[in-house]
């Protein structure tokens, strides 16, 4: 056979290995076909209607659905939520993933998977351990009515529920990075007479930026989104202890229609937001 | 400066890594620490360096009692195996570093540091890489930025941790004798560890080889060489023939030309280029028989086997130059006479 006698073609080698991994057509379009039905029914679709009820009677009535007190009171407490978690939770974060993987203690272990606990509770569960705690019948309950101090049913306690569900985000980003990356940088700045806190600065944090990034990212859109552990410690008293989540809710429960979806579409609005940074955020990852 | 170890103890869990390590590194000296992996070179540079502390002992650079000192205030050069470079500064930046942290009334102006920083590149003759980032250059540029790097702050004390382990052969030799080179001009109280005898016999002028821990053998190259204190050393430092009496080696070790001792010990390490080959004219009591060589460059290392019905398994091996090995013309299976012309003697 004259085949034998030829010189391989590389390009017809590549070409041929590359037909050797695909399957036959239809089941390559069945199977993308499958995946993108499942997304537009299941994601986008519900999207669209989210839109489409909070505009269902006119672009003002959705602007004075959003521009309802209790409305605005519900975006201010969000926002207060999430400008208070965020921060705490990333300081949080840097110093758990630090201690995790520049340190050997005992409880090491246990402390990586309490971490995760947040992760793994049934966020209904986390709000319930916070009345459990400072509820009027709680461990500290009586102790803090003494001292006129509220905690469930009022702010500090939605603040408290959000902070325990985010804690993991920047942690859980960090860590592995930390871990791959070793401390052998950080070292090197130290050899060469910088103090511990100009090494964080100049060393740590410019390796682990767009990891931190994209953690508090997360960490921010469940911030805002919390609705389970919330929901529990929250009370729903309209203009006061309502967060966006729970005031979609309430709204709805009064057959509020537009209301309900003109302020679950600043949700959505967010998640897409999130969405878009986060894409950024990988791709940034990836390009370093 | 100069470097004095005294009594330096170091466990991990139960393990000794370090047993009572005494040493004195004087002032200019480039010394080679040389030593099996794992018998705690790494942990001892790193506890001279203050990354590490050590269970017990104490560390003097300059007579300076610096034991309880923090690593950024010891002033020590510290280049490590897998270079550390900032991976998000430029080359020019990593350079820069130690200069910038300095504390303000110490910190050089951003034009003094830039004229050092080129200086320094231009020493290591990387100047044109100077805005490239880490993950641009090669292994062997790397390791010179590095160097530039702990350089920069002008260390009392330069330690190398296996600077050149992860280059590959052609690339490490060029690096030692430039080292070695840059040594010279510089004139640094340096330290680098290495798994590599023949660089550390070709790059430093004092050798000190480690074992399990503890010090084996302190001494220039060839005094290592010529006199190892022990059977570890000369195994260690360079390749050698082991010839035990107790395994009736003693007859064969006679009719080579080598008598045993009256009290040196039992077993004999005899170097490969310490042994003379002639062709044997005697052809049933030759003492061995060629079996195979190998060209070494200039060298030829013949395999040997050892006859008589006494003999251990193991071959001999010889060395000669080439030349002469031409000259002697000998084939595989040919006998040979060989003539011992001296030994080390161990218990
Ligand atoms: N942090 C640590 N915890 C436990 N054991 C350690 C630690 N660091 C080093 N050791 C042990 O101490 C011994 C000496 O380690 P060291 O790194 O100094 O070896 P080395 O001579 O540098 O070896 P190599 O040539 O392979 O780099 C090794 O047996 C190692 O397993
Ligand atoms: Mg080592």
């Amino acid at each position: 056979m004259n085949a034998v006698t030829q010189p391989i073609n590389p390009a017809k080698l590549v070409a041929r290995q590359q037909l050797a991994l695909q399957d036959p057509d239809w089941v390559r379009w069945t199977l993308i076909a499958i995946a993108i039905g499942f997304i537009s029914l299941f994601i986008c679709l519900p999207l669209g209607l989210v839109i489409f009820q909070a505009f269902s009677k006119g672009v003002a009535a959705y602007w004075s659905a959003l521009s309802q007190d209790d409305t605005i009171a519900a975006i201010n407490l969000t926002l207060l939520t999430a400008l208070v978690t965020v921060p705490l939770n990333t300081v949080f974060g840097v110093t758990a993933a630090w201690a995790i993987t520049r340190f050997d203690f005992k409880g090491k272990s246990l402390l990586t998977t309490l971490i995760d606990l947040p992760f793994s509770v049934s966020p209904v569960i986390s709000g319930f351990i916070f009345v459990l705690l400072f509820g009027a019948e709680g461990w500290f309950g009586e102790w803090l009515i003494v001292h006129d101090i509220k905690i469930i049913f009022a702010v500090p306690g939605i603040i408290l529920a959000t902070l325990f569900i985010t804690f993991p985000f920047v942690a859980r980003q960090l860590i592995p990075l930390m871990q791959e990356m070793g401390n052998q940088e950080e070292e090197a700045a130290l050899s060469l007479g910088a103090s511990g806190w100009q090494t964080f600065w100049a060393v740590t944090i410019p390796n682990i930026k767009w990891a931190l990034l994209y953690g508090v990212l997360l960490c921010n859109a469940r911030a805002m989104g919390e609705f389970g552990a919330v929901s529990v410690v929250s009370g729903h008293i309209r203009g006061l202890t309502n967060t966006l989540p729970l005031h979609v809710e309430v709204n709805y429960n009064d057959y509020d229609v537009v209301g309900a979806f003109a302020s679950a579409s600043i949700l959505a609005g967010l998640a897409i937001v999130t969405l878009i940074l986060k894409t950024a955020l990988e791709w940034k990852q990836g390009n370093r | 400066m100069s470097i004095l170890l005294s009594d330096i103890s170091k466990n991990f869990g139960t393990f000794a890594a370090l047993d009572h390590i005494n040493l004195e590194v004087p002032e200019g000296e480039l010394v080679a620490l040389l030593g099996p992996s794992g018998c705690g070179k790494t942990t001892l540079l790193r506890i001279i360096a203050g990354l590490e502390h050590a269970d017990k002992g104490r560390v003097l650079i300059n007579e300076e009692d610096k034991t309880d000192q923090n690593v950024s205030q010891r002033g020590i050069g510290f280049v490590f195996q897998h270079y550390a470079l900032f991976r998000h500064m430029t080359v020019f930046e990593n350079v820069a570093f130690g200069l910038r942290v300095k504390p303000r009334r110490d910190r050089p102006s951003n034009d003094i540091i830039a004229k050092k920083v080129h200086a320094l590149l231009e020493l290591v003759q990387l100047d044109w890489l100077n805005d490239r980032y880490p993950d641009q250059l090669s292994g062997g540029q790397r390791q010179r930025i590095a160097l530039a790097r702990a350089l920069a702050v002008e260390p009392s004390v330069l330690l190398l941790d296996e600077p050149f382990g992860a280059l590959d052969a052609s690339v490490r030799k060029d690096l030692r004798q430039w080292l070695r080179n840059l040594h010279h001009e510089l004139n640094v109280t340096s330290i680098f560890v290495t798994h590599d005898q023949e660089e550390a016999m070709e790059v430093a002028s004092q050798v000190v080889v480690l074992n399990h821990g503890r010090i084996e053998q302190q001494g220039s190259p060839s005094d290592i060489y010529d006199h190892p204190a022990n059977a570890f050393v000369s195994r260690f430092i360079g390749q050698t023939n082991v010839f035990d009496l107790d395994k009736h080696d003693a007859d064969w070790l006679q009719t080579a030309g080598l008598l045993p001792p009256h009290s040196d010990g039992k077993i004999a390490h005899v170097r490969p280029h310490d042994i003379l080959i002639e062709k044997s004219t005697a052809d049933q009591a030759a003492p061995a028989t060629l079996k195979d060589w190998q060209h070494l460059g200039a060298l030829i290392r013949l395999e040997l086997v050892k006859n008589g019905s006494n003999g251990s398994a193991a071959p001999v091996f010889a060395e000669m130059p080439n030349d002469q090995f031409k000259q002697l013309n000998l084939n595989r299976g040919d006998k040979v006479d060989l003539k011992i012309r001296q030994a080390h003697w161990f218990h």
